[in-house]
């Protein structure tokens, strides 16, 4: 079977039925889209088919035929898409383990709308996190889609101690 | 700000081939990539660096690049950059020059325990060794600048450390912290080591950036131990009897062993079986596939209903363990002019950290290592120890990136037994377990399933004149410190975080007659420390039920906690702090109601106020929330409001969503369909204030304010609606998140 994956043809000899994140992540060795539930819920093995945002967990790999997969990895070369500028700059992973797919809805969601609204960012993040970083993957849409100035959301919780013992 | 995108500060020291064949560590700190540490011993062609090592926490290298030694664990909470704040603010090192490396376990045991406890819970990576690390970075700086004065044969006092530069004030001379380490590593490690007046710090309380590889966790670079790969590795998945405790009476794997990548279908202690493939899915589908009988067990009859109405006839039973008393309840009841009482129920609940639990081990006859994500290193080694069969020398642990913790991975190191019980069924050949969600929602360590039923006794002048708090439920640590409980003469004291009579868990409230006491009532479910741990339901009883006080004694929800709190004037200002910052004296806008609480725990005063809005009596919307801490001392306040933001994530994802229920035995839930954690369109934006209250004691971060989301929408929600919601999750009650 071949795979197209982030700009690669890639051979693998793997069962049909097989999920495409396992593939992804046990055939083609790129580790970074993860297994978070297996059902479609989490959205950590979040990646693009065709362009088009996906959760990899659900899809027989042998669905996927010739359709360009992309992947984390193939995000941006040295960190430089937007998004993972501002994740950087404000900390927004605390754990990671659910940020590769953050990352990739975010990028989805600025690719189709380029300065999204509160509104547009709730109904499109729909990724789970038990870390609790909601708060900071909305600032971090703001910031990348130039909405808010990385200065002012920073500041924002920089808050200098008021007293000090 | 400077952001850090230096992706190099991390190091994994040690090689494992370095423990295994005994060298002696010394000077000789063998740094090695990530990258190198996954790949095991196979592949360790490490480039062994002479990194001089001034005192245990700290190296400073030639070239002016220093390692801090972080044992507690991160887990995304930040307590690896907090820890490396405390050392470099004492050290006087340049921050930008700051890594960390994480000493194995083994090298600790190695050492008498050089770096303290490993464990990473109860929110102390900061509090309790703040005190040790502050000093090994001073103790580090006093030697590397008495190595400065060695060399110009000066007096030490003439010289001064700042930004990894030493000057000697008189004559101006300079040196770097590089050029003088391997001297500095020579001295004796100095017995008085004073500390900086919090006034003076200039890094402990900034908000820089993580120094933990943020930009690894964008790209999908970050190694989890999910992610482990090791030359020769199979992969195993598992199950474990649903029944909790049952065993395995017997099983066919015929189907299953020739199914294409098995290697081999084993059967895992007494109740487990799991199947090695060379790939996670091969292991998933054959496992399907193996037909397992279960020995039957009188668990089984258990079920939820079971479990409530144990918990129930707990409520007036009279076999209580007292927590916290004053004066004659009971006599304040009789006398009362009036009674108001509420039963409340809080559920098991499951941490379902994202990452499913996971291990990797290799055993031989004579050495086993493991991979391990863990909140407590040396809790994985000892259940190496112990599940290889072999002497401690024999047996490591290498700490691997966590995908989150919450207190499964610390005590409970079942994943880590599993693993390495597993790889002795394959000699030699590394095993990674990873376990599927399902396996995870219902092999979990649960938080504890709790009721309470609460009685107030009012007097004519509209006082509380006595409070009845009868807790009815699961202890854990007779589950998991049983030999604390013995101590304790039958009583878990944990069962009472938040409630006790003074200390870290103190109640920070003051009734002229007071009474709460535990009816122990333990199920076949194994209980765990789930992130807040036992203040969690405490918080949801007593801060509802302070609001249904005031509302019965007329008073403003506020002001009726102020008036009982007089002797706690640090609690008394974080409600302050959120009362004025959600503008409690002015009205809210048309449709929006607020609420409040407070609580003391993890030895920090936390409270918030929330506003919402409630449509068709059942379409909650939190529309912001105001959260207050103080832990004494801020470390790094950005950090501080993460954790605060992230807890009410897992607090309001438990209060709306999350509960674990009991059929037949055995946990009904199996995936994230049917246990729900809110999403970002449910999260309200958190504004959080920290204060530093000073003090001996530090506090803690992670855990407090978890519980002080879930009471503060309850209260708005009766505001709101006129109901009272004292059953969780609310989802049971039709209520949902919007």
């Amino acid at each position: 079977m071949q795979l197209n994956v982030n700009g690669q043809i890639r051979n693998i000899d793997v069962e049909p039925n097989m999920p495409l994140l396992w593939a992804i992540r046990e055939s083609l060795g790129l580790t970074g889209t993860k297994y978070g539930c297996g059902v479609a819920q989490c959205g950590a093995c979040s990646v693009y088919l065709n362009g088009e945002l996906v959760r990899s967990c659900s899809i027989p790999v042998s669905a996927v035929g010739s359709a360009k997969i992309t992947t984390i990895e193939a995000l941006s070369k040295d960190n430089s898409h937007p998004v993972q500028k501002a994740w950087i700059a404000l900390d927004v992973p605390q754990c990671g383990y659910c940020q590769s797919g953050q990352v990739m809805a975010a990028a989805a969601l600025l690719k189709r709308i380029p300065k999204p609204s509160d509104a547009d960012i709730d109904s499109a993040m729909a990724n789970v996190c038990r870390c609790g970083t909601y708060q900071k993957i909305r600032d971090g849409i703001h910031v990348a889609s130039g909405q808010k100035k990385l200065a002012d959301v920073l500041a924002q919780y920089d808050a200098t101690p008021a007293t000090r013992g | 700000m400077t952001t850090n995108t230096n992706t190099s500060r991390r190091h994994f020291i040690v090689g494992s081939s370095a423990i295994a064949t005994g060298l002696a560590i010394g000077f000789d700190f063998s740094i090695m990539s990530e990258a190198n540490a996954a790949m095991g011993t196979g592949t360790t062609a490490m480039a062994p660096l002479v990194s001089p090592e001034i005192g245990v926490w700290v190296v400073v290298k030639p070239n002016d690049d220093v390692v801090v030694r972080i044992v507690r664990s991160e887990m995304g909470q930040g307590t690896i950059t907090g820890l490396a704040q405390m050392v470099a603010e004492e050290l006087e090192c340049d921050w930008k020059k700051v890594s960390y490396d994480y000493p194995s376990p083994a090298e600790n045991l190695k050492r008498n325990k050089v770096w303290g406890s490993y464990s990473t819970g109860g929110s102390r990576g900061i509090r309790t060794s703040e005190q040790y690390v502050r000093k090994g970075g001073a103790a580090a700086r006093i030697m590397l600048v008495q190595a400065a004065a060695n060399q110009w044969n000066v007096p030490a006092s003439e010289c001064v450390a700042k930004n990894s530069v030493i000057t000697h004030t008189p004559s101006g001379r300079k040196t770097t912290f590089g050029k003088v380490s391997v001297a500095a590593s020579q001295l004796e490690v100095p017995k008085e080591v004073p500390l900086k007046d919090p006034k003076e710090w200039q890094l402990i309380g900034k908000s820089v950036n993580r120094i933990d590889g943020t930009s690894d966790k964008v790209t999908g670079k970050q190694i989890y131990a999910i992610d482990l790969k090791l030359p020769g590795m199979l992969t195993a998945t598992i199950k474990e009897a649903p029944v909790f405790g049952s065993k395995v009476k017997s099983y066919d794997a015929a189907k299953a062993q020739s199914m294409k990548g098995v290697k081999k279908v084993v059967q895992v202690g007494d109740g487990a079986i799991a199947v090695l493939a060379d790939t996670f899915w091969q292991a998933k589908t054959a496992l399907d596939q193996v037909n397992i009988v279960w020995e039957s067990s009188p668990n089984e009859n258990v079920s939820s209903a079971s479990i409530k109405k144990m918990l129930e006839e707990g409520l007036n039973a009279s076999d209580t363990f007292v927590g916290n008393a004053n004066g004659d309840v009971n006599a304040a009841l009789a006398s009362a002019s009036k009674k108001i009482e509420a039963t409340y129920f809080y559920p098991f609940l499951n941490h379902a950290t994202l990452e499913p639990q996971t291990a990797t081990a290799k055993w031989t006859a004579d050495s086993c290592e493991a991979w391990v994500p863990t909140q407590d290193g040396e809790a994985s080694l000892a259940a190496v120890i112990a599940a290889s069969g072999l002497p401690a020398d024999k047996c490591n642990v290498y700490k691997v990136n966590l995908g989150g913790g919450f207190g499964r991975r610390g005590a409970f190191q079942d994943y880590t037994t599993q693993a390495v019980n597993i790889a002795k069924q394959m000699p030699g050949t590394p095993v990674k377990l990873i376990w599927t969600r399902e396996e995870d929602m219902t092999q979990g360590r649960y938080h504890p399933v709790m009721m309470c039923k609460m009685t107030a006794a009012i007097d004519d002048k509209k006082n509380i004149t006595g409070l009845n708090m009868r807790l009815s439920g699961q202890s854990i640590l007779s589950a998991v410190r049983p030999a604390v409980v013995a101590a304790n003469k039958g009583k878990d004291p944990v069962v009472f975080q938040g409630l006790d009579p003074t200390g870290e868990h103190g109640i920070t409230y003051s009734f002229p007659n007071l009474n709460i006491d535990h009816a122990m009532r333990n199920t076949h479910v194994p209980p765990g420390f789930w992130r807040g741990v036992n203040v969690n339901q405490n918080a949801v009883f007593i801060e509802t039920f302070m609001d249904e006080m005031a509302e019965a004694t007329g008073m403003d929800a506020v002001e009726f906690r102020r008036k009982h709190m007089k002797e706690f004037p640090r609690a008394v200002a974080v409600l302050n702090a959120v009362a004025d910052g959600i503008g409690w004296n002015k009205p809210a806008a048309p449709g929006v109601f607020r609420g409040v609480a407070q609580m003391r725990s993890f030895g920090s005063y936390v409270a918030a106020a929330c506003e919402i809005s409630v449509k068709n009596g059942n379409e909650v919307k939190i529309h912001r929330i105001v959260a207050a801490t103080d832990p004494g001392y801020i470390v790094n306040p950005a950090q501080v409001a993460r954790q605060v933001s992230g807890s009410f994530v897992y607090g309001l994802s438990a209060l709306f969503e999350e509960e674990i229920t009991i059929e037949k035995g055995a946990v009904v839930q199996k995936n994230f369909d049917t246990f729900g954690s809110i999403r970002l369109s449910q999260m309200p934006p958190v504004e959080t204030i920290v204060i530093q209250g000073g003090g001996k004691d530090w506090g803690g971060v992670g855990e407090p304010t978890i519980a002080v989301a879930a009471p503060a929408v309850l209260n708005a929600f009766y505001r709101a609606t006129g109901k009272r919601l004292r059953t969780v999750p609310l989802k049971n009650s039709g209520i949902k998140l919007v």
